[in-house]
């Protein structure tokens, strides 16, 4: 049992922070502002989170401007997505599926 | 036993955003069936009042925006009820997929028109608009698939019997989408 709750990593143990990297393991990118309609969050909620995921080394951002209006765009990264992969194979191992 | 619970709903909450993020589901089945009646309707005017291929063409554009208003109207206010969004990053890819064939289709049967050919441009219209739907199925709802590779292959039949380009419009625009459309419509609600 400490094995398998061992395979959950902290990071990701906030809702959003779920929601995030389950947005961005199946799409390329995605631009705050989809993101944010897509989990439904506050903007400085969502932004919170990004930076920690950011920092944690799981997303990484681009920023760019189209019609010169800031645009901001987030992507898994390999680390990201394999340490998500990770956390719901533990997650589904906690409830006996596979 | 909580962090049993907790994982469950994890789970479910992940499932759910992922398949929201890369398919638009609220694409509305009623508009399906309305798509099939415009589409009777404008065979009967083309039947009843048409005799040249241009007039031909414009009603087949005349069916095509009714239709796609009636898709448009009907799944922003199907997405309204759901209290999701309508205009998000994945109901722009399914949009860009459905008109890259679509506006192919059209541009090609102008020049079909122009040239003479007018027997092969109610088939291309097929062909084209199920290559479009095949095309953005992998953004909506799965089924779409089918109904595209139907409209193929009525498209195709077609170019083999083009004298029956009125039963080939009936059945791929008229009775394909009103069956579609009603099986949507009991799958997933209005």
């Amino acid at each position: 049992m400490k094995n398998l709750i061992s395979n959950l990593d902290k990071t990701f143990e906030s809702r959003i922070r779920l929601g995030i990297m389950s947005v961005l393991s199946v799409n390329e990118t995605y631009d705050f502002n989809s993101l944010k309609e897509t989990l439904q969050v506050t903007d400085g909620n969502l932004a919170s989170h990004l930076k920690a995921l950011e920092k944690a080394g799981m997303v990484q951002v681009e920023k760019q401007f189209i019609n010169r209006k800031p645009n901001t765009s987030y992507s898994a990264t390999e680390k990201g997505l394999a340490a998500f992969k990770q956390h719901i194979a533990a997650l589904e191992n906690l409830i006996g599926m596979h | 036993m909580n962090n049993e619970i907790n994982s469950l709903e994890d789970i479910k909450a992940i499932r759910k955003i992922m398949e929201e993020s890369t398919r638009f589901l609220s694409l509305s089945g009623l508009s399906g069936v309305l798509a099939g009646v415009t589409a009777l309707a404008g065979a009967l005017i083309a039947w009843l009042f048409i005799d040249d291929a241009w007039s031909l063409m414009v009603v087949a554009a005349a069916v095509l925006v009714v239709s796609l208003s009636f898709a448009f109207w009907l799944s922003v206010k199907k997405a309204k009820r759901e209290g999701k969004h309508f205009w998000t990053p994945v109901s722009r890819k399914m949009l860009v997929h459905l008109f890259i064939p679509l506006v192919t289709g059209g541009i090609l049967a102008l020049v079909f028109l122009c040239q003479g050919n007018i027997q092969l441009i109610v088939p291309v219209f097929l062909i084209f608009y199920g290559l479009a739907l095949v095309n953005a199925a992998k953004y909506t709802l799965g089924e779409i698939f089918y109904l595209g590779i139907l409209e193929i292959i009525t498209g195709l039949v077609l170019t083999i019997f083009p004298g029956w380009w009125l039963i080939g419009w009936l059945f791929g625009f008229g009775i394909l989408h009103m069956v579609y459309g009603l099986v949507m419509y009991g799958k997933y609600g209005r």
